[in-house]
């Protein structure tokens, strides 16, 4: 697990998973999923523009940020798929852990806790969907990283 | 969609409805069993009664590429609380995808007293039905498996060079980027990786979902199947059949269609499939 430099939050949650047996991590995943929370109509409304859409996600999931006054980003998701529960568990721990965190940071962050969270045994199918997601987040970060880095 | 009786399938008996479950939940002798690509569906809400088999964790043997033994099985029925008489209702997430997976894997076993209901999760979750987080349990059964019996639906390596030599029909059910050789797998997950692209030639290219319907996850009609496998692309439900994807649970989708739905007389999964062939040294490859 590679966790230097990423958000503190995220290698927090990283920390307490590496502890779970496998039906407690699944029951943690299943609260947050609980928890999740579909971008508010302010962000965005449907149908949800193609171009927020990610990319290999079956579970139809979409990303938007949203600037902070402090410089990072407040991500919002969308997760259109009813039965994607990995998909929502996922959004809500990536809001829960880097919206606000510092946007090199969100930049850094490996596709391998991917892993650390859903278990080796996630497949390919579903991990791609996922990395997507974080993918998506990160463009984000990204575009506003270079934004911030312009002359004014 | 029309009953399924009424779709013209060659075996309509393999199938059970949403609404026949429904009323089914207490019938003694049945048991119905979750199969997801998604390990969080089940234990987030399932079927009240139903119980999970994991791919992974209770189908695959933990250290070889391989299936279970039947030791393996014999428990896994056991604590399932299935009989050899029971009656197994498998469902699951991804147009039965993995259902028809697990439904592949007992038939190693020779439970044939099997069936799927027809638009699996999607269609159960659409129509409202309740779903429970509470995981049952059954009092464990004796019982009693043959050893596992690989030759009728199952294909290794060897069987597809011979298959390939006398001219059988081969299905290629992975994406067409896939079968085209131009996406190989994420550099994230090489474990599902091979060393070269492309398909085994001659496959036809039929991407396993064409077989569902994308609103409701039921199977199609006969007809339409018929469409897709025999009008389109000329496979003879008369020949001898390999169907392969990345690492053979597609293709057990593929499978359950060609075998039960279309009647094709002799098909085999071959679950070694493109992880397995892609990385083979010196067996004949197409782009």
């Amino acid at each position: 697990m590679i966790t230097e430099g990423i958000p503190r939050t995220l290698t927090d949650l990283l920390d307490e998973f590496s502890f779970l047996e496998r039906g407690e991590r699944v029951d943690y995943l299943i609260e947050y999923a609980d928890q999740f929370e579909t971008v508010p109509e302010r962000i965005a409304t449907r149908p949800y523009p193609e171009d927020r859409r990610v990319k290999r996600c079956e579970s139809q999931a979409y990303v938007w940020a949203e600037n902070q006054d402090d410089g990072t980003l407040k991500y919002w998701f969308a997760v259109e798929n009813p039965q994607g529960i990995s998909a929502k568990s996922f959004c809500a721990i990536l809001d829960d852990t880097i919206s606000g965190a510092p946007l090199e940071e969100v930049q850094r962050i490996p596709g391998d806790v991917i892993f650390d969270l859903y278990g080796k045994e996630i497949s390919m199918g579903k991990g791609e969907g996922l990395i997507g997601i974080l993918s998506s987040v990160q463009a984000f970060a990204r575009e506003a990283a270079l934004q911030q880095a312009l002359p004014s | 969609m029309t009953d399924i009786a009424s779709r013209g399938y060659s075996n309509p008996d393999v199938l059970v409805s949403t609404d026949w479950v429904a009323d089914n939940l207490d019938t003694p002798g049945i048991r119905i069993v979750e199969s997801n690509e998604d390990q969080l569906l089940y234990p987030a809400g399932h079927i009240p009664g139903a119980v999970q088999v994991d791919w992974a964790a209770d189908l695959n043997d933990q250290l070889r590429r391989d299936y279970l033994q039947r030791e393996g099985f014999e428990a896994l029925m056991s604590r399932s609380g299935i009989g050899q008489d029971t009656t197994v209702i498998f469902y699951g997430d991804r147009n039965n995808w993995w259902a028809c997976y697990a439904y592949w894997v007992f038939q190693l076993f020779g439970h044939s007293n099997a069936k799927v209901m027809d638009g699996g999760r999607q269609k159960w979750e659409q129509e409202g039905r309740d779903l429970v987080r509470e995981v049952p349990t059954y009092e464990a059964t004796n019982y009693s498996a043959p050893e596992r019996n690989d030759a009728s639906v199952r294909a290794f390596r060897e069987d597809v060079l011979a298959h390939l030599e006398a001219g059988g029909q081969l299905v290629d059910v992975r994406s067409p980027q896939e079968y085209s050789g131009e996406r190989l797998h994420m550099p994230d997950f090489p474990n599902e990786g091979a060393l070269r692209g492309g398909h085994i030639p001659t496959a036809k290219s039929i991407p396993w979902a064409r077989a569902a319907n994308p609103d409701d996850g039921t199977f199609k009609t006969a007809d339409e199947l018929k469409d897709i496998y025999l009008n389109e692309q000329g496979l003879s439900p008369d020949g001898d059949t390999i169907a392969y994807c990345r690492i053979g649970e597609r293709s057990s989708h593929t499978w359950f269609v060609l075998t039960h739905l279309l009647g094709f007389g002799n098909v085999r999964n071959y679950d070694g499939s493109w992880t397995e062939w892609g990385n083979l040294v010196n067996v004949p490859i197409e782009k």
